[in-house]
């Protein structure tokens, strides 16, 4: 029996090496599907943005959407609200950034720069905490309570007493009318 | 005894020879002389412009009927579709009523003060919405019978887009001795021959923008083609990944023949 | 023909790992080194494509499963949003749909083989046996798979096979006639009084589970292989070294180039024709009020479906259909020619072409409505469907034991090394 049949595991063949290089990204290609199938659809992300009318919300009440899986508080403040907001100094804040997704990642977290018109406030309503739905009009700052650990929100979403380290976030959005907005 | 037998038999014979009319009419098979830019194999493809023309007909016409619940709005400007733009698919959107779900805003009034449902303008997360509330609905506003969901019936019918095509095209005088139920109409292709559907096309029935043919025939080619989108939005994907997947295997299988022949050259 | 383990560790790790885990060892023993004889042929390279298509199978199921919902009112939908909305769904569903069915086609292929060449024979009658206990868990997985996407199809033909079992109840109405046994068993299998929500979410626990029976039973089949070592195209057995070559790379690179054919006609019909082998009747969602005018079950079951409806007596159909499957269980038994392969055994190989024939026309049947004829022949189907149902049984219960007695063979070669390569091989 011819000896030479017998394949030398340090012989290193080019059309060997070519079949399992072609195999080999075969296999790769193959995979790509099994695990995009996991990343959302595109109607999860045609959710990804919505719309508000904000003419529905009555003085000094909110109403919660949904944006993204998590609750939406849209808050219309009465002027008396957004004067004892604008009164507090950022330096006694908890958390001194503001949080906006609309404005650069070191705006302080005056009253101003926590939404686009004073009277409505757009906050995402997930505690910076644990990520528990804070109560609209409880604690002592008028704003929000989180009933899990005690978190309080003062009337434009700050944070006043932890354990809270941050303030609520403001999701980037924008006004397509004077009473309608975009969200994401 | 044999004058009653032979009565009977007269009888038998005259009422068996006189002209009792068929409810049952084998359906002709479907047409062929008909042609579709997705029919071929490899390189079918939908004509952008005849989606786009076939969905003006499913609005105008079909829609007031027969539900499209499977597609959402932002079908409309994916790849492979009609080739609307994002903003042309919102503004689509924007034109319809949806039933609005209870939220905060509306604090779970579906009604107003009329009965009528609340609604909302649709937005590219929506679906099509439907005519008529229910099934119940739909047969009580349709002489008892329920005009199917369209977003499949290409697929889910024997000779698929020839199929709906001839359907379409195929209301006919019924021929002598047919009977044609009460509130039904004739159609050469379905089966039986009674249908439950009023010929919903005519020549007119719609008016393309671009000029393009609004012949019955023409019309029904372009709603077919829309609905066969509608069945299968993924075609034309699935057709290019086709072409690379088989040119690879084949690259694949040839390398794989050479290595098998140079390893078992000598054993043969 | 697994001799002595002849792996030697060449690495410290190898070493170490070997004294704790031999799994390298495993490998090299049933997948390097293991003898294997020379002369297999093309048929021979199914046993590797019905692994692969396991695999796929499980895989893609497994993807699916992340986004199926098993409650009927949403099991329709839930499909349809994989095929419209999940990235890349259409393609895991109808690698999934068309998977199953590329599955029958490689087990029918490998079962004839089997058949032709004696596989079956001692002292292989466990590998067949288990062979024969993956194919009915291949049906009864892909039974429960058909039902899932709950179509029209997919209800009614559970609700055709699962009623079967209520004509038992003629059995135990013998003993007690306020005995139902069959229609008990019929609840409890659907947990309902027909099939309903109950019966489709346990169909999808026990469809998620069965492959991995399947794979495990796969584990014994391969195992019960190395013992004896594979069957060949001659049917005799290997005499020595000159009859094998290594497993790999040999069969290793000879069955991946089989495999990549499949996978080619697999990924034509996947891409191209992903609906052909389907249903249209799938496409319209459940309605337990509204028959479909022609049920039938997917193609690969289309033989038994034959059968069955070929007996008007309720009972005596499915046992009838039982019957052939346990039929396949004594092969070993029932064939008694002391000659394995086909290629020496003239007469009957003639009766494994016309059984190839018959399973086939049996196929085309099971498709066909009850009440036709055949082309336009005039013949009736049933009665057609009867005469080729006696056929299936008289091949193993008749044609085999006697073949094995009357025929007289051809002669076989001295050796595997001798009828492939010549008299030189002798000099070896």
């Amino acid at each position: 029996m011819a000896n030479s049949s017998s394949a030398e595991p340090t012989r290193r063949d080019f059309l060997y090496v070519a079949t399992g290089a072609v195999a080999g990204v075969g296999a790769v290609l193959t995979a790509w599907p099994f695990i995009a199938q996991m990343n959302p659809t595109p109607s999860a992300l045609a959710l990804g943005s919505i719309e508000a009318d904000l003419s529905s919300v009555q003085l000094g009440q909110q109403v919660v959407l949904t944006w993204r899986s998590h609750p939406l508080f849209v808050r219309r403040r009465t002027p008396k609200e957004i004067a004892d907001a604008r009164a507090v100094p950022v330096a006694s804040l908890i958390d001194p950034i503001a949080r906006n997704a609309n404005l650069p990642d070191d705006a302080p977290a005056t009253d101003e720069n926590r939404e686009i018109k004073p009277e409505w406030l757009v906050v995402v309503g997930v505690c910076t905490h644990l990520g528990c739905t804070p109560t609209f009009n409880e604690g002592d700052y008028g704003g929000w309570l989180c009933h899990c650990h005690g978190s309080q929100y003062d009337v434009a979403g700050r944070v006043r007493r932890g354990p809270a380290p941050q303030n609520l976030a403001v999701p980037p959005y924008t006004y397509l009318t004077p009473t309608r907005i975009k969200i994401g | 005894m044999r004058i009653t037998l032979g009565v009977t038999l007269a009888a038998f014979l005259a009422l068996s020879s006189a002209a009792v009319a068929d409810t049952i009419r084998p359906a002709d098979p479907p047409r062929t002389d008909v042609s579709w830019s997705f029919q071929d194999t490899v390189f079918g493809h939908y004509d952008r412009a005849q989606l786009q023309r076939g969905f003006q007909v499913y609005k105008e016409v079909c829609s007031a009927c027969h539900s499209l619940n499977r597609i959402q709005f932002h079908n409309l400007d994916e790849a492979g579709g009609p080739g609307f733009t994002e903003d042309q698919a919102k503004a689509i959107a924007a034109g319809y009523k949806i039933p609005d779900e209870p939220n905060d805003t509306n604090r779970g009034q579906l009604f107003d003060s009329s009965g009528n449902r609340v609604t909302r303008a649709g937005t590219l997360a929506d679906h099509f919405p439907a005519p008529f509330a229910n099934e119940f609905a739909a047969r009580a506003a349709n002489n008892g019978a329920l005009p199917p969901d369209l977003s499949l019936i290409v697929k889910a019918r024997a000779g698929g887009p020839n199929y709906v095509f001839s359907i379409l095209t195929g209301f006919a005088k019924a021929p002598p001795n047919f009977k044609v139920l009460p509130n039904k109409y004739f159609n050469k292709y379905f089966d039986g021959g009674n249908i439950s559907m009023p010929p919903p096309l005519t020549d007119g029935s719609v008016t393309f923008s671009d000029g393009s043919s609004n012949k019955i025939e023409d019309e029904a080619k372009d709603v077919v083609a829309f609905l066969q989108w509608a069945s299968e939005p993924k075609m034309e994907q699935r057709k290019e990944m086709g072409l690379g997947v088989i040119i690879f295997l084949l690259v694949l299988s040839g390398l794989l023949y050479l290595s098998y022949r140079k390893i078992w050259h000598d054993k043969h | 023909m697994s001799g002595p383990s002849t792996y030697e560790p060449k690495t410290a790790f190898t070493r170490w790992l070997d004294t704790r885990l031999p799994i390298l060892r495993l490998a090299n023993d049933t997948m390097t080194t293991f003898p294997t004889p020379r002369n297999l042929n093309f048929w021979y390279g199914f046993g590797a494509i019905l692994t692969f298509m396991l695999a796929i199978q499980i895989v893609t199921g497994i993807v699916l499963a992340m986004h199926y919902v098993p409650n009927s009112t949403m099991a329709f939908d839930s499909v349809e949003n994989i095929m419209r909305d999940v990235n890349y769904g259409w393609l895991l569903r109808y690698m999934h749909a068309n998977g199953a069915s590329f599955f029958f086609i490689a087990v029918y292929i490998h079962i004839f083989r089997n058949l032709y060449y004696g596989s079956y024979k001692a002292p292989r009658e466990v590998l067949w046996i288990l062979g024969v206990l993956i194919y009915v868990l291949m049906i009864v997985t892909a039974f429960m798979g058909y039902v899932l996407p709950w179509g029209q199809m997919s209800f009614w033909a559970a609700t055709v096979i699962t009623n079967l079992f209520s004509s038992f109840d003629q059995l135990s109405q013998l003993f007690n006639p306020h005995f139902k046994i069959g229609t008990t068993i019929a609840y409890w299998i659907w947990g309902d009084f027909g099939v309903s929500n109950a019966t489709l979410n346990r169909f999808f626990s026990l469809h998620y589970l069965l492959p991995f029976v399947i794979a495990g039973v796969v584990g014994l089949h391969i195992w019960a292989l190395h013992v004896p070592g594979n069957n060949n195209p001659l049917g005799i057995d290997v005499k020595g070294p000159q009859d094998t070559v290594p497993f790999h790379p040999y069969y290793t690179v000879k069955d991946s180039w089989i495999l990549s054919m499949f996978v080619i006609v697999y990924a034509l019909i996947v891409f191209y024709w992903p609906d052909l082998l389907g249903n249209p009747d799938n496409y319209t969602p459940a309605n337990p009020l509204v028959t479909p005018p022609d049920i039938v079950p997917d193609w690969y079951l289309l033989p038994f479906y034959a059968m069955l409806r070929s007996i008007p007596q309720k009972l005596i159909g499915v046992l009838v259909l039982f019957g052939a499957l346990i039929t396949l269980v004594f092969v070993p038994w029932l064939d008694t020619s002391p000659v394995r392969s086909a290629r020496f055994r003239p007469l009957y190989k003639i009766a494994f072409w016309v059984f190839l024939v018959d399973a086939l026309l049996l196929g085309y049947l099971g498709s066909q409505p009850v009440d036709g004829t055949f082309f336009g022949t005039g013949i009736s189907d049933v009665w057609l469907a009867r005469l080729a149902t006696f056929y299936y049984y008289a091949f193993f219960w008749a044609l085999m034991p006697l073949l094995g007695w009357f025929e007289t063979p051809k002669p076989l070669p001295a050796t595997i090394a001798t009828a492939v390569l010549g008299n030189k091989a002798a000099a070896e």
